[in-house]
């Protein structure tokens, strides 16, 4: 199905996720790159090797979380923008979570924003808890949100309204 | 008649990096373009580009350019380019005809010759597809990217190639709405990891459809589309009906190189290569000796393989005139092994397919 709808199904998205153990420690990337292309900027980008595509650049990139400090420089760098960072060690109920979102009207710090899942369907609302536009990240601005923790596996987009 | 060691034809990734390659050996090189800044349609990509850091990968295709033209300034001396200058004929004996700026017609004379011209839109037929609101995706990315102009208000785009999955997430950042994606294949064809970022916005992507006809006086007010069997022939009972001002067709290219037809290279048509391509060596050059080929001209495929295209073809090109550097074997075999890299999973199995036929000499 996900060939026709681009759509993963939700055992594809679980076999991307870290374990929950994993995530309530502290920020760790998610890389949803279900299909084998020729690129690696994921790998380049990370300087913890918490993101190993190996010698052949169509290898699907295979994640370290252990590695991983949920720093995000990858979220920008990928040519897809299939990756985003999970943190459940903020609270017991909420997640936070790191997009990257190339849109305009930028959401602001503290604005209350639609949350949508892998079919852009408005599922919950989400808190915008930081934004952040250096000139490093190329004009893929990364935004943090704050997510009832239910939705943790289906969240995946925010749609900002001026 | 103005003669040179090596004319490269086209100014796009891949004769950008032909003509650097060259001149790195120590070759002049001309450019031609027929438009009025170089990059070709790179200049329209304002997404990231996929492939390894070699390629740029990461790198938004409007940022290309640039970096590729300021490459080329360090061989100030040994590069000359004439934008706005079609190449319209390449005779017999090596001569090509210019025509630039449509008044001065010249004849240009070279050692060696690399065609990097590109590739150029498919069209779709069904009734009424002159009606103005429906646009290739390349004339939709000129207005937007390059112009700053919206095409429309509502699109509904034909066609879930990358290209078709790419100006979709462009359109939508120019803040116009798509109403879906359609594609007569059976699966998305394009990369999946564009078509969820595009679902995720929202948008359907419907394949197994085709376009059943345009409905407008003086342009575009409904698009009809229906489903299509395995065959594809249009399903009937399945018509849906979409409030658009514009479509967007992109069911994808054709190598544009009538030049190489016409100066007696042998040419094959080559199903998974996207037309009629010339049968060219591992350096990309044709059957016509010094006379070499790039990038899309050479056979349909993603920008990062047309920009490796490019200086793998300009570095022999060099090479066959003189200009061998003492690492030439070093950076063809960098060259080579970047394009086996390229082409070495799933979406690169056709490509393989094709440039097996077309491998001589």
């Amino acid at each position: 199905m996900f060939e026709k709808t681009g759509i993963p199904s939700a055992e594809m998205i679980m076999e991307k996720f870290p374990s929950i153990e994993r995530i309530n420690q502290g920020a760790v990337a998610v890389v949803e790159c279900y299909k084998e292309i020729p690129c690696n900027p994921c790998q380049t980008a990370c300087k913890f090797d918490a993101i190993k595509v190996g010698e052949d650049i169509n290898a699907i990139p295979k994640v370290y979380s252990e590695n991983c400090t949920g720093c995000a420089l990858c979220l920008s760098k990928c040519p897809g923008l299939a990756i985003m960072v999970v943190d459940g060690s903020k609270s017991l109920d909420k997640i936070e979570v790191k997009i990257p979102y190339e849109f305009l009207p930028l959401p602001t710090e503290g604005q209350i924003v639609k949350g949508l899942n892998r079919e852009g369907r408005h599922i919950t609302d989400v808190r915008v808890l930081k934004v952040l536009n250096p000139k490093s990240y190329d004009r893929t601005p990364v935004v943090t949100i704050e997510v009832d923790r239910k939705f943790l596996y289906e969240i995946r987009n925010i749609e900002s309204e001026a | 008649m103005i003669s040179v060691e090596l004319a490269v034809i086209g100014g796009g990734p891949a004769g950008l990096c032909a003509a650097l390659s060259a001149a790195k050996s120590g070759a002049k090189v001309l450019i031609i373009d027929k438009n009025k800044n170089l990059g070709g349609q790179l200049i329209k990509q304002t997404h990231m580009f996929f492939g390894s850091e070699k390629q740029y990968a990461s790198t938004r295709g409007i940022d290309i350019p640039d970096i590729l033209i300021n490459e080329l300034d360090k061989y100030k001396d040994k590069v000359e380019i004439i934008t706005e200058a079609t190449a319209v004929g390449m005779y017999e004996d090596g001569i090509i005809t210019v025509l630039e700026k449509e008044e001065n017609y010249f004849k240009l004379s070279s050692k060696a010759v690399v065609v990097a011209t590109g590739a150029y839109e498919k069209a779709l037929s069904f009734p009424n597809n002159d009606l103005p609101g429906i646009y290739g995706a390349g004339a939709v990315q000129t207005l937007m990217n390059v112009h700053g102009v919206k095409p429309g208000n509502k699109v509904l785009m034909v066609g879930a190639g990358n290209i078709g999955l790419i100006v979709s997430y462009q359109l939508m950042q120019a803040g116009v709405e798509v109403k879906a994606i359609l594609d007569a294949a059976p699966k998305i064809g394009g990369y999946l990891v564009h078509a969820s970022k595009i679902r995720r916005m929202g948008i359907p992507i419907l394949v197994s459809h085709t376009v059943k006809e345009a409905i407008g006086k003086e342009s575009l007010e409904k698009a009809v589309i229906c489903e299509v069997d395995e065959k594809f022939n249009p399903i009937t009972g399945t018509e849906k009906v979409f409030d658009v001002d514009v479509m967007c067709i992109s069911v994808g290219l054709t190598p544009l190189n009538e030049l190489l037809s016409m100066r007696g290279c042998e040419m094959k048509y080559i199903p998974q290569l996207s037309g009629i391509v010339p049968v060219r060596n591992e350096n990309y050059e044709t059957t016509v000796e010094n006379l070499f080929v790039a990038g899309d001209s050479a056979g349909v495929e993603e920008a990062s393989a047309a920009m490796v295209e490019g200086f793998l073809a300009g570095l022999c090109a060099a090479a066959k005139i003189g200009y061998r550097p003492k690492d030439f074997s070093e950076r063809k075999n960098d060259y080579i092994n970047q394009l086996k890299n390229l082409r070495s999973g799933p979406a690169g199995k056709h490509i393989l397919a094709g440039i097996g036929q077309v491998s001589g000499r």
